[in-house]
């Protein structure tokens, strides 16, 4: 039911990676389909039987209490999970009809098309110019011009542009966590992905860089595909289209918790009126 | 009863104080013993200087015995320099590797046994290195020598480095031995050093689509670089300082050479190996050959910490 | 799952072929490049571990010959006097290693430790402190026989010929422990949380007393680790040896058990000098007292290592 209310979006035209979309575009209404996800870590079941699609030029919200696998389930669309020594994916995750999981698909490459953003703004230790440029040489772009342009239209994309367009040469870790935040987001946008996932992008810094960023992300939409991971109910239901809510399950003979979808809908629909007790319980507050 | 001022003043006071007396008096021991070291070593090696002057560190004749007698130690700072940079332009590469071996790719069942292979190569006293070197390695290697010094015979600056092969006691054996005694140092500092690293990093790269290298090479060695020349200064410090192994494998025969198959000399060698026979002119001039390495490694040393603090200071942001 | 979005409803997306074949690799440059740096990465490894092992496996082939001929003499039996006469006897040089590096542990651990305290409880980031740490490195990168001259310059020269005895060598081991054991403390008392330290003030304790029964007891096994890790580098140095506890690195073949007096020899200077003569009968004394030697140095190592395990094993 959920379907027909999808938004109308205007079609996956994604600019920054015409290789990828160009021509088929009608059929890609979806942009991950994921079945019957599970993630063991070792023994360890993180998260079990996940099935969602994520819609094309949406922000998607992942809530839960901590330890209800929603990052989890987010290291899977870009393949991060394989960093992790003794994970397991099980289940299907397609990426606009390629099983990122299947034989043959290279986990670096999925990357270049599902951009990252962490909780800790992690720049390196170079010049803000050489943190954004080093995607797009990593994939073999050495000419100054289109590096400088590159460099440009994502700080601009990122909205740091104005911040730092006198001190490109200057190090990234001179820059206030919300600019590092943005840098980082400029970092991904060089590589032009068609999804930006954003773990907990916003947990480590102030309300007003977090506004920011929330702006950042609605002019995002209209070019990417947005996941989000956020343990703040308030901007899942400030930023999203859709939300996911996930929660653990304790299993009684071990002690162990797993990681469920519980819930997934429209945004609105969710805080308003949603449609398991236990989600319910935890957008008014009762738990978690 | 009443609480009276008396109470409240410790009866343990003198205890107390006596034992921070005790503990500062052991902190200092080590201000004392280098200010003693750095005084009786110099107030020794006045003679050489009075006799060389700066002939000392430029001349080439040592000939403590002679009449007048020539301290001119340029050649045992040459073989000093010389076997600690073959030292470190083959240590380094291989301490890299190990360090990066160790914390990106081993599984984590390797990790302990490699940190253990490590550590062992630091416990082996080095004059067993020495020891394994002038009765095994030297007369070994030789053959080796021989086939590199014939393939670059005739070809322009290959062939005064790799040039005539003597005994296999040399610049080269030297280095080598002294190579393996510094890759631990440096590994081991490395490997810190890397390993503070944050995942956070390192999922940055990767996540813009590096492979491991690149990740490595983007995120890791950015962050450690500092350290990791600290590190290598450390590694170089020690190479300078080594006595007994080199000692035993550079051939003790004083020379100034490009070819690194030539037998030579340094600066600790050469006060070991001439200590017995010295006379008092020349246990100064070797008294003042130790000044210079003590002074030597400490310029090496001071910037070693001079790179770690402002690589330090330059992580935290302050550019 | 309650409202899990319905799955049959929409047909299974067509991948573009331009999709699937840029997900399928990196570019055979990178990748090449990714598999040979990894490939070095091992080499390394594989370099350092052969290494090990020749050295090792020389070093105990050729010196256990000697070590278990004729045993327990080996041990048991003074130094031939003369290079040439064959078969073992290295006790001299064992018990001078034994007494020489002992009477150095028993001067730079106390040392060594009061420093450490006095650095890490009491001068904290004071002047004198920082100045104190600084020196601390410097001296820890001084050249071993550096460390020799000096003692004999200020020791042994002032007592001509008494001079050399078992105490000079330990004096400059114990200069080159001295930094080692410091800086080994101050980190395990570090990691000391500050809160057992309130506790014990809490409870009317004073500095020296919250020291001495809760701190450095804390931080004991980390401590005696580090300590013994300098006993392992001392017992193998033989550069400040040289100069301090003999003439010449072969002049001593009798055993002399008292540091204070006499002329002592060491296991290192035993394997110098014997490295240095092409006789066969004193190369292999040479290979068996470098045995020995490692076999001394990998004790205290594994030690120090068995009681740093059980201490990261009982603060998790």
């Amino acid at each position: 039911m959920t379907e027909t209310l999808a938004i109308q979006t205007p079609h996956v035209g994604h600019a920054s990676e015409p290789s990828a979309a160009s021509g088929s575009a009608p059929q890609h209404s979806v942009v991950f389909d994921v079945r019957d996800l599970v993630v063991h870590y070792g023994a360890f079941t993180a998260v079990r039987e996940v099935d969602l699609k994520i819609h094309p030029n949406e922000i998607t919200a992942f809530i839960g209490p901590s330890g209800c696998g929603k990052s989890t389930v987010l290291r899977c669309f870009n393949r991060m999970n394989d960093t992790i020594k003794g994970a397991r994916v099980e289940g299907t995750v397609n990426y606009r009809g390629v099983d990122l999981y299947g034989a043959n698909v290279s986990a670096t490459q999925v990357r270049k098309h599902v951009g990252m953003v962490f909780q800790k703004p992690n720049p390196v230790p170079k010049s803000i110019y050489e943190n954004v440029a080093y995607g797009p040489r990593l994939a073999g772009l050495r000419n100054k011009g289109e590096l400088d342009a590159i460099v440009e239209a994502s700080l601009r994309g990122a909205a740091l542009w104005d911040d730092v367009k006198d001190r490109l040469k200057s190090s990234a870790l001179g820059l206030s966590g919300g600019q590092q935040q943005r840098l980082c987001i400029g970092r991904a946008l060089a590589v032009q992905p068609d999804v930006i996932l954003m773990d907990e992008p916003c947990s480590a810094l102030d309300p007003i860089a977090t506004a920011r960023i929330e702006d950042l992300m609605q002019e995002l939409k209209a070019k990417n595909t947005i996941i989000i991971v956020t343990h703040s109910m308030q901007q899942a239901a400030r930023v999203s289209d859709r939300t996911a809510f996930f929660t653990t399950e304790v299993n009684e003979a071990n002690d162990r918790r797993t990681g469920v979808l519980v819930e997934y809908d429209r945004t609105d629909r969710m805080f308003a009126n949603p449609s398991d007790a236990r989600t319910e319980a935890y957008v008014t507050g009762r738990f978690g | 009863m009443t609480l009276t001022i008396n109470d409240l003043k410790s009866k343990k006071q003198y205890a107390d104080k006596s034992f921070s007396v005790i503990v500062l008096l052991g902190g200092t021991t080590i201000l004392v013993i280098l200010a003693v070291i750095a005084y009786t070593i110099t107030n020794r090696s006045t003679d050489a200087f009075r006799i060389a002057g700066f002939k000392f560190f430029t001349g080439q004749k040592f000939v403590p015995n002679g009449t007048p007698p020539a301290l001119g130690i340029l050649k045992y700072i040459f073989g000093t320099a010389l076997t600690s940079l073959i030292a470190i332009v083959l240590a380094v590469p291989i301490s890299l590797g190990l360090a990066l071996y160790t914390t990106q790719v081993a599984p984590q069942w390797l990790k302990k046994p490699l940190v253990a292979l490590t550590d062992l190569v630091a416990v082996v006293p080095s004059v067993v290195f020495g020891l394994w070197g002038i009765i095994y390695l030297a007369p070994k290697i030789t053959t080796l020598y021989k086939h590199i010094s014939d393939l670059c015979d005739g070809v322009p600056v290959l062939g005064s480095i790799f040039g005539k092969v003597g005994s296999g006691r040399s610049f080269m054996t030297a280095g080598l031995i002294l190579a393996v005694m510094i890759t631990p140092i440096i590994t081991s500092i490395a490997r810190e050093v890397i390993e503070t690293c944050p995942q956070t990093d390192r999922d940055g790269a990767l996540a813009l689509g590096a492979t491991r290298w690149e990740m490595i090479t983007g995120a890791v060695m950015p962050h450690s670089i500092g350290g990791i020349v600290g590190a290598i200064m450390l590694g170089l410090g020690r190479a300078m300082g080594e006595t007994i192994a080199v000692a035993l494998v550079i051939g003790s025969s004083a020379a100034i050479t490009s070819n690194l198959f030539s037998s030579g000399d340094s600066l600790p060698a050469v006060i070991a190996l001439q200590w017995g026979e010295a006379n008092a002119t020349a246990k100064s001039a070797l008294i003042a050959m130790g000044l210079t390495l003590f002074v030597m490694t400490l310029v090496v040393n001071f910037a070693a910490t001079a790179i770690v603090t402002r690589s330090t200071k330059r992580m935290q942001g302050a550019a | 799952m309650t409202s899990v979005m319905d799955q049959t409803s929409s047909p299974a997306p067509v991948p573009s072929n331009e999709l699937l074949e840029d997900l399928v690799g990196v570019s055979g440059r990178r990748r090449t490049k990714n598999a040979v740096m990894t490939g070095l990465m091992f080499a390394s490894v594989a370099i350092i571990a052969i290494v090990l092992g020749f050295v090792l496996v020389t070093v105990i082939s050729k010196g256990w010959g000697i070590v278990h001929t004729k045993f327990p003499h080996w041990f048991t039996d003074d130094i031939p006097p003369t290079a040439r006469r064959v078969g073992p006897g290295m006790k001299a040089a064992i018990v001078g290693t034994i007494v020489t590096t002992l009477t150095a542990t028993v001067i730079a651990v106390p040392l060594g430790i009061a420093g450490a305290v006095y650095l890490n409880e009491y001068g904290k980031r004071n002047v004198f402190a920082r100045l104190l740490r600084f020196l601390t490195g410097v001296m820890a990168g001084v050249p071993s026989i550096v460390m020799g001259l000096f003692i004999y310059v200020f020791w042994v020269l002032p007592r001509h010929q008494e001079g050399l005895t078992g105490l000079a060598g330990a004096f400059a081991l114990a200069c080159l422990m001295l930094p080692i054991v410091v800086r080994a403390t101050e980190e395990m008392l570090k990691l000391v949380p500050q809160n057992l330290r309130d506790a014990s003030y809490a409870l009317g304790a004073t500095r020296s007393r919250t020291t001495l029964t809760v701190v450095i007891p804390k931080a004991s096994a980390g401590i005696i680790s580090g300590c013994l890790l300098a006993v392992a580098r001392a017992s193998g140095e033989t550069a400040p040896l040289i100069f301090t506890v003999s003439v010449g690195a072969s002049a001593v073949h009798k055993t002399n058990w008292n540091v204070f007096s006499g002329p002592n020899t060491a296991l290192s200077l035993q394997i110098y000098a014997n490295a240095k003569e092409t006789l066969a009968s004193a190369q292999d004394r040479g290979w068996g007292a470098a045995l020995t030697l490692i076999a001394l140095a990998f004790l205290f190592t594994l030690v120090a290592r068995v009681m740093s395990a059980r201490l990261s094993k009982k603060t998790q």
